[in-house]
């Protein structure tokens, strides 16, 4: 037998399953805020246009959310197969977080999702209503403690290693909000709701340009502007506030990102470069002076440590924190720029006759999990050769199961979820098609006959 | 006080150890329920008489899987949390039966949402839903069994070989678990369906019962052959005594049951199936406590730090009584199918 390194198919099984679970949450949290700002101007307007873009879209979101579930179970057992010496060592400050998450989001959302789902027509609207709130709050709840859990593993604070290397907690407070949790939640958070609006903003666009469900088009389109307009920028300060944090406690993840090699002072932003881990350089670079300084520590002078300055065993390979990097800020400009010109269209009352500003909308609609994946990749690489950062290697987190195992549920994993995935994206463009279905005017009870009129039938085809 | 306080810390990693293993423990029995009539349906499904009666079952636990696999979401997480050696050991022990149902969870659960959503490619969904179902219930016997049997450990790691969970026993406790949770979900439509899905359930939950019947005489008499320890505890003579209710009402619930099903009750079934599935339970519990990993590993020794345990405990204690409080809820409120699919 050919020698299978159970490491690396550990690593590339818990990249291939995580990062497709996380395209669902990253669609579904955004989605379960709007549906509940949909359904909240439902009840305060009665704008039927509200209720059937609700309708519409909840069917849209079940699909999501049932691949979210199913592809989210087994993140919470591959702690164990595949990472069962992370689980054992960290188990006393990762195992209580994701606990929380179960206890007091999964079991929220779980339980009001047959009711939002399936209660429309069975229990008073109130309840229905406060459902699909419950299960808008379980979606952000969640995010808060798996970023809780992830931020500890990138700034881990708040513990101590017991002598057998098995890590105790202090501080619990320290833990949850460790040094990069509020960066990382709230960068998380505004990337949901950019990626949310981005599909639905492209899809209202769409509807607009083929003359389909015209007025549902519009409500989606202006309402995905109006968050893009300003959560885009944003996200922009956020992430710098997020990477001055990083330099300050993963300054080897910074100089990965930026593919440093030396520490300097006034260090260039590069924007091309083909990094080399075995020459420790970079090759066809294209740089811009002093810039990188600047972006990175806010002054043209600063230091920033390269990859150098770090032994070799304690850095992350560049290359694709570097791109990864790039791509993500790439899609947050052109969501700044779609956002601006938007607003201005709206403002001059040309947004739904714009054509080229249509059909520029219904083409980005999936930059935004681009971005989730990218800016995962930078990070999560970015944290390498450490598991929790600084203390534990993902050489040592390990399982002891035999390559072949993994290998064959890696094989297994890809067949199932390609075909899972596929069908998924299938049913939902499906569902984009089709559009909303028009319901007729409720007739008032006294009217009720005059239904059997044929317009009215006719405008429920 | 602080003499109060000195005593506390001594007990806290005695007593925590035994209440995080009774929350698990109720959190494992519920998903054997729930996700049993759940996983259940699955296997019935390919069974049933007509298309229609496939969607009725289908149907049926549509608003409730999700909420029945958090459960074991809770079982795999809470494991994690409250006795991370237990989690780090059985969970490469058993790699692959645990990425097997996983699969068959995946499978089965997409298509609740794929299934309505199809037409021509139904049949595909219903493969997946039937074959998912009896996948992750196989395994999930299978784990037990090999819980049962025990894990090599050597230096807080599992040491033994990929297909060390796969022996005749557990081959034999996946088709007991398999007839267990037909027995659970035949007792599921005989509350939920109509007249003549009911009275297909009726027959079906005869013959599981005589399948379950019979695994729970067979595992009464292997299992304390496994290990010594087990037969001391059930056959020393005082304690024969003390644990005799155990399968002394274990044949009474058997007999209920059957008198219950001849009789066309409507609720009893599932309840009398339930009841048998907490006395099995119960009886594993006597077998294996306080071994966490058989034959060598104690709650206690696998238990995660007492400052851990403490600050889940202080989230759990208000949270399941509110969370089971919902879930009841919801049941109630969309007990009655609708006579349309007001969804789809």
């Amino acid at each position: 037998m050919f020698d299978l390194d159970p490491l690396l198919l550990a690593r590339i099984q818990f990249a291939f399953t995580v990062s497709f679970h996380i395209i669902f949450p990253s669609f579904t949290i955004g989605l379960a805020a709007w549906l509940l700002v949909l359904e909240a101007l439902y009840l305060k307007t009665g704008n039927r246009i509200y209720a059937e873009t609700s309708r519409h879209w909840t069917k849209i979101f079940a699909v999501s959310f049932g691949m979210g579930v199913v592809s989210g179970v087994v993140l919470s057992y591959q702690f164990g197969t595949n990472w069962s010496e992370f689980s054992r060592r960290g188990g006393n400050v990762i195992g209580p977080l994701m606990s929380y998450e179960v206890l007091t989001a999964f079991f929220l959302e779980a339980g009001f999702l047959g009711i939002m789902l399936f209660g429309r027509e069975r229990v008073p609207k109130g309840v229905h209503f406060f459902a699909t709130a419950m299960v808008a709050l379980g979606t952000v709840i969640s995010a808060f403690w798996i970023l809780s859990a992830n931020s500890w593993m990138q700034t881990p604070t708040g513990f101590r290693v017991a002598e057998d290397g098995v890590l105790h907690v202090e501080d619990w407070w320290l833990v949850i909000f460790n040094p990069s949790f509020p960066y990382r939640f709230a960068h998380m958070v505004v990337a949901c709701y950019l990626t949310t609006a981005l599909c639905v903003g492209g899809i209202g666009a769409w509807y607009i340009l083929r003359e389909q469900s015209v007025p549902h088009g519009k409500v989606m389109l202006v309402m995905a502007l109006s968050l893009l307009v300003w959560l885009a920028p944003l996200q922009l300060v956020i992430g710098d506030l997020h990477g001055l944090n990083t330099r300050e406690h993963q300054p080897a993840k910074i100089a990965a990102i930026e593919a440093h090699w030396e520490t300097q002072r006034g260090a260039p932003l590069i924007l091309f470069a083909i990094p080399d881990p075995k020459t420790e350089s970079n090759r066809f670079e294209i740089a811009i002076p002093k810039l990188g300084s600047l972006i990175l520590a806010h002054e043209w002078d600063a230091e920033v440590k390269g990859l150098k300055s770090f032994p070799p065993e304690d850095r992350p390979n560049p290359i694709i924190p570097f791109f990864a990097f790039r791509i993500m800020v790439g899609i947050g400009i052109i969501m700044i720029a779609a956002g601006s010109i938007g607003a201005v269209l709206w403002l001059t009352g040309r947004l739904y006759t714009t054509r080229w500003y249509l059909r520029f909308m219904s083409w980005i609609w999936p930059l935004g999990f681009v971005a989730v994946l990218a800016g995962w990749f930078v990070t999560e690489v970015g944290r390498q050769p450490w598991t929790v950062y600084g203390v534990l290697r993902t050489a040592d987190s390990v399982s002891p199961v035999p390559g072949g195992s993994v290998l064959m549920s890696l094989v297994l994993f890809v067949l199932v979820y390609g075909i899972v995935f596929g069908a998924g994206v299938y049913y939902i463009a499906k569902l984009v098609r089709r559009g909303p279905d028009e319901t007729p005017p409720v007739p008032e009870k006294d009217e009720a006959d005059l239904s059997h009129r044929p317009m009215a039938a006719a405008g429920n085809p | 006080m602080t003499e109060q306080a000195s005593q506390m810390t001594e007990y806290l990693p005695v007593l925590l150890p035994l209440v995080w293993a009774a929350i698990l423990a109720l959190a494992v029995f519920l998903y054997v329920l729930l996700g049993g009539y759940d996983l259940g349906l699955g296997v019935l499904f390919p069974l049933a008489p007509s298309d229609k009666d496939r969607d009725a079952m289908m149907a049926s636990v549509a608003p409730f899987w999700d909420g029945n696999e958090t459960w074991l979401v809770l079982g795999g997480g809470g494991l994690l949390a409250a006795f991370p050696l237990a989690y780090s050991v059985m969970l490469p022990a058993l790699y692959i039966p645990i990425i097997l149902m996983l699969m068959g969870l995946i499978l089965r659960g997409v298509a609740f949402e794929f299934r309505f959503k199809s037409e021509r490619s139904r049949w595909v969904w219903d493969l997946a839903f039937s074959v998912g179902s009896i996948l992750a219930a196989l395994m999930q016997g299978v784990i037990i069994g090999a819980f049962i049997q025990g894990f090599a450990v050597n230096d807080n790691q599992f040491s033994g070989g990929a297909f060390d969970w796969l022996s005749p026993f557990s081959v034999l406790t996946a088709a007991a678990v398999l007839a267990g949770y037909v027995l659970l979900s035949a007792g599921w439509l005989i509350m939920k369906a109509d007249e003549a899905l009911r009275e297909w359930a009726y027959g079906i939950a005869n013959i599981a019962l005589v399948a379950v019947a019979a695994f729970i005489v067979i595992f009464s008499i292997w299992t304390p052959l496994l290990h010594a320890e087990i037969a001391a505890r059930w056959f020393t003579p005082a304690n024969m005594v003390m644990l005799s209710p155990v399968p002394l009402i274990t044949a009474a619930s058997i007999v209920a049951l059957w008198t219950a099903l001849k009789r066309r009750q409507r609720y009893t079934p599932f309840l009398l199936g339930a009841a048998l599935f907490l006395l099995c339970y119960t009886g594993l519990g006597v077998s294996l406590f306080p071994f966490i990993i058989p034959p060598d590993i104690t709650i206690w020794q696998a238990a995660a730090a007492p400052e851990s345990q403490l600050f889940m405990l202080y989230g759990a204690v208000p949270i399941l009584p509110i969370i089971l409080g919902y879930t009841a809820y919801s049941y109630w409120a969309l007990w009655e199918a609708p006579e349309h699919d007001a969804y789809h």
